[in-house]
């Protein structure tokens, strides 16, 4: 007989297998996930996930597919959160600490309570990501709000109503766009492409029959 | 926890791992790769298998679990939908919003179509989301686009679609340019130089990345850009049949609303099928690494329209799932994991293979190992698994490497109190990719239904039977982009005649008299994962 644990899905007590994730759980449980369910294994930040342990005050956020079940977990998916994104075009914009202001005003109201860091599922210092944005400096905030799957359990959290992942999308496009450097080598090869100095090589290959494809790929020169 | 047996195994591992880290295994030679494949992939297991009875492939093979689908009839079967109500009236319609529909979005907008994307999930809940280890493009000095073209095509057994697979080589620089445009974060040297590594089957190292999540980081930089576009995303709405028109060209999409299940008509010009893979179908019982909407969708609508497939029968087996622990099993472990230098080691603690193999020889050379061989290690579910050598990552490259470059991979084993930089992990192989699709031709459309495009994993051919690493996140960018522009080009053509859902009907016909009934009805939309035993 597997171990079971007691866990209350928006309340209701349901008997699960100690070794499923709470997403698994639900599924168990008999549900038929349409919100709250992306890619399962981390990525996408569907399964944002808000639990607390029978008896314990502490309120916990998490992803659904990453999370182990456990005894008197009380569990409610967040379907959907109201984040706030501002549109503007990649083209137009510059990084500067002036795009904050404009875009993001409210990261400026932050009262740095820290409590986006504690609810993240990723374990990203996010009042650090918010505090390097105010400033302006947008690679910093880039690389510390690089691993964000955008489920938004900060933002359910934030009294400022500040759309965390909102702000390091907006860096992180400003960072790959602008302040990375530029690779020569492929602005080369794309002009290069583009001036057809491949066009013939290619039409070749695609003529060639089958053996000797075969031969030049069983003996071609692997870089070390 | 560990099990004492995976203790056991791993101290034999960390007894040769100093023998081995000066030692690159051989790598197979053609004949071998031929015939461990016939043996131990699961493409060659016929029992995974059905024959197709109906249709444009009528006689070919494909996975059972597709093959119920497409001898089954459409959701709409027997209802009236009422097509001269139109919900949403669009020159290009694209169904699906992973890397692909977006792409595609993108450009249709950029050319000046009025265009629409459906998406039965989220924006973004899509397999692009999840591919972590890199994209290929030849844009390094000792590489070109003929040098990744052997490589692909090799890779996919010669099978490739020539004219697909130029295209793919060709305009893969052009991509990765086109990305970083729109501000996507790739790995670079302080001077731009791309840090670029090898992915299984390539002789050059062209594998750009963005750390381990390369299919995040373009993901969101793609929904960033659509909706700041103002292009409209219809979510939790699913395509669940293509309308033609009185001229058999496609017209537009039957949609369902998921959360309502009322039926809506969407009206386009020109369609865009980016629907993408099927891994949640769970061919011959493999658990997957795709998210949760992966069912085929696309394929079969386009087939029930009458869209040939091409190559349905061949299915990537990602040779490294998580085999443990139980929770993330078939769960992805980027083959990045390999590119950076850990090995592919048996329970003797014995590298058996070269790791870095193309991926339908690796998956059967680690099937091998666990069944004909007996060298695997067993684990609580009945399974078995490899094991993957990750501490000689931070031998080979210094510490800190996994945490700068693989966080994702040590943040789901950090989860459930595995640390790989000093733990070497388990896996076995997990269903991926599907390498077939809809077939098309070099510039996107398919060949028998007018104004009908097809992008992303949804596509037979690009490939051929096998698919390199990295390549199909370039797949969705170059094909995504090229179908985008050419469904706006051709959307200021076409005048469209009166709608229709004939072929439902037809479908239906050819069932019956071909004896088929399944009781069921497709497209799946979702996998059943619901339990309701008492």
């Amino acid at each position: 007989m597997e171990k079971m644990v007691n866990i209350y899905l928006y309340g209701k007590k349901y008997s699960v297998p100690a070794d499923l994730t709470i997403m698994t759980a639900m599924e168990y449980a008999g549900y038929t996930l349409k919100r709250g369910c992306g890619c399962r294994h981390g990525f996408c930040g569907a399964c944002a996930t808000i639990y607390r342990i029978k008896g314990k005050n502490e309120l916990k956020t998490c992803l659904a597919c990453q999370t182990q079940v456990e005894e008197g977990m009380y569990i409610a998916s967040i379907p959907f959160y109201p984040t706030d994104k501002r549109t503007y075009d990649i083209n137009e914009i510059k990084p500067t600490q002036q795009i904050m202001m404009e875009l993001y005003p409210e990261i400026y109201a932050c009262i740095g309570c820290n409590a986006c860091t504690k609810s993240c599922p990723q374990s990203i210092n996010v009042m650090q990501y918010i505090a390097y944005a105010q400033r302006g400096d947008f690679g910093a905030c880039a690389d510390e709000s690089f691993d964000c799957v955008g489920c938004g359990c900060c933002a359910t959290r934030c009294p400022a109503g500040i759309s965390h992942p909102m702000v390091g999308e907006l860096a992180r496009r400003l960072t790959g766009k602008y302040l990375a450097p530029e690779t020569e080598h492929l602005r080369a090869r794309v002009e290069e492409i583009r001036q057809g100095a491949y066009d013939a090589l290619i039409e070749q290959i695609m003529g060639k029959p089958i053996t000797e494809m075969k031969e030049l790929y069983n003996t071609r020169e692997i870089e070390k | 926890m560990l099990t004492p047996e995976m203790l056991e195994s791993i101290k034999k591992v960390e007894a040769t791992r100093a023998a081995r880290m000066g030692v690159e295994p051989r790598r197979m030679t053609a004949d071998e790769k031929d015939a461990l494949l016939r043996e131990f992939h699961p493409d060659y297991r016929d029992a995974g298998f059905a024959e197709i009875k109906i249709g444009p492939n009528k006689g070919e093979k494909v996975p059972l679990e597709l093959g119920t689908l497409l001898h089954s009839n459409s959701r709409l079967y027997g209802k009236t939908i009422d097509l001269d109500k139109i919900d949403y009236d669009v020159d290009v319609l694209v169904i699906g919003a992973g890397g692909a529909g977006s792409s595609a979005a993108i450009e249709a907008h950029e050319a000046g179509a009025n265009v629409m994307i459906v998406t039965k999930l989220r924006i973004g809940d899509a397999n692009t989301m999840m591919a972590e280890g890199g994209i290929q493009a030849a844009d390094k000095p000792n590489d070109s686009p003929v040098q990744h073209y052997i490589d692909a095509f090799g890779g996919g057994h010669f099978a490739a679609r020539p004219e697909l697979l130029r295209r793919l080589v060709m305009e893969a620089p052009d991509a990765i340019n086109w990305l970083g445009d729109l501000g996507v974060m790739f790995d670079k040297q302080t001077d731009g130089t791309m840090v670029t590594t090898h992915g299984g089957g390539t002789s050059r190292k062209r594998m750009h990345a963005c750390k381990d999540y390369t299919g995040a980081e373009i993901m969101r930089t793609l929904r960033d850009e659509v909706i700041n576009r103002g292009i409209p995303v219809v979510e939790f709405t699913s395509a669940v049949e293509l309308i033609k028109d009185e001229n058999g060209r496609v017209a537009g999409a039957v949609l369902q609303n998921m959360e309502t299940d009322d039926y809506l008509v969407a009206r386009a010009k020109t369609v865009i099928i980016a629907t993408g893979g099927a891994g949640r179908l769970h061919y011959q019982g493999f658990p997957t690494s795709n998210h949760y909407g992966a069912t085929a969708d696309g394929l079969v609508m386009g087939y029930r329209a009458g869209a040939p497939l091409l190559y349905q029968d061949t299915i990537q087996y990602h040779p490294t799932g998580a085999a443990f622990p139980s929770q993330i099993f078939g769960a992805l472990v980027t083959e990045k994991v390999r590119s950076i230098g850990a090995m592919l080691v048996n329970v003797e603690g014995e590298a058996f293979m070269h790791p870095l193999e193309t991926r339908d020889v690796s998956a059967a050379s680690i099937i091998r190992e666990c069944t004909a061989r007996g060298k695997g290690v067993p684990t609580p579910g009945g399974g078995t698994g490899v094991w993957l050598d990750t501490p000689m990552i931070e031998m080979l490259h210094g510490e800190g490497t996994i945490e700068r470059r693989i966080p994702a991979m040590m943040r789901m084993y950090m989860n459930y109190g595995i640390d790989m930089r000093t733990t070497p992990i388990l896996i076995y192989p997990t269903l991926h990719y599907q390498n077939g699709g809809l077939e098309i031709g070099g510039e996107g459309f398919t060949k028998t239904i007018d104004n009908l495009l097809v992008a992303g994993e949804a596509v037979g051919g690009i490939h051929g039977r096998n698919r390199l690493m990295g390549n199909s996140l370039l797949d969705i960018i170059v094909f995504g982009r090229q179908a985008g522009k050419a469904a706006a080009a051709r959307a200021k053509e076409v005048a469209l005649g009166k709608l229709t859902l004939a072929h439902i009907d037809e479908y239906a016909k050819t069932l019956a008299e071909a004896g088929l009934d399944t009781g069921d009805v497709s497209p799946l939309l979702l996998p059943r994962y619901a339990r309701h035993e008492r």
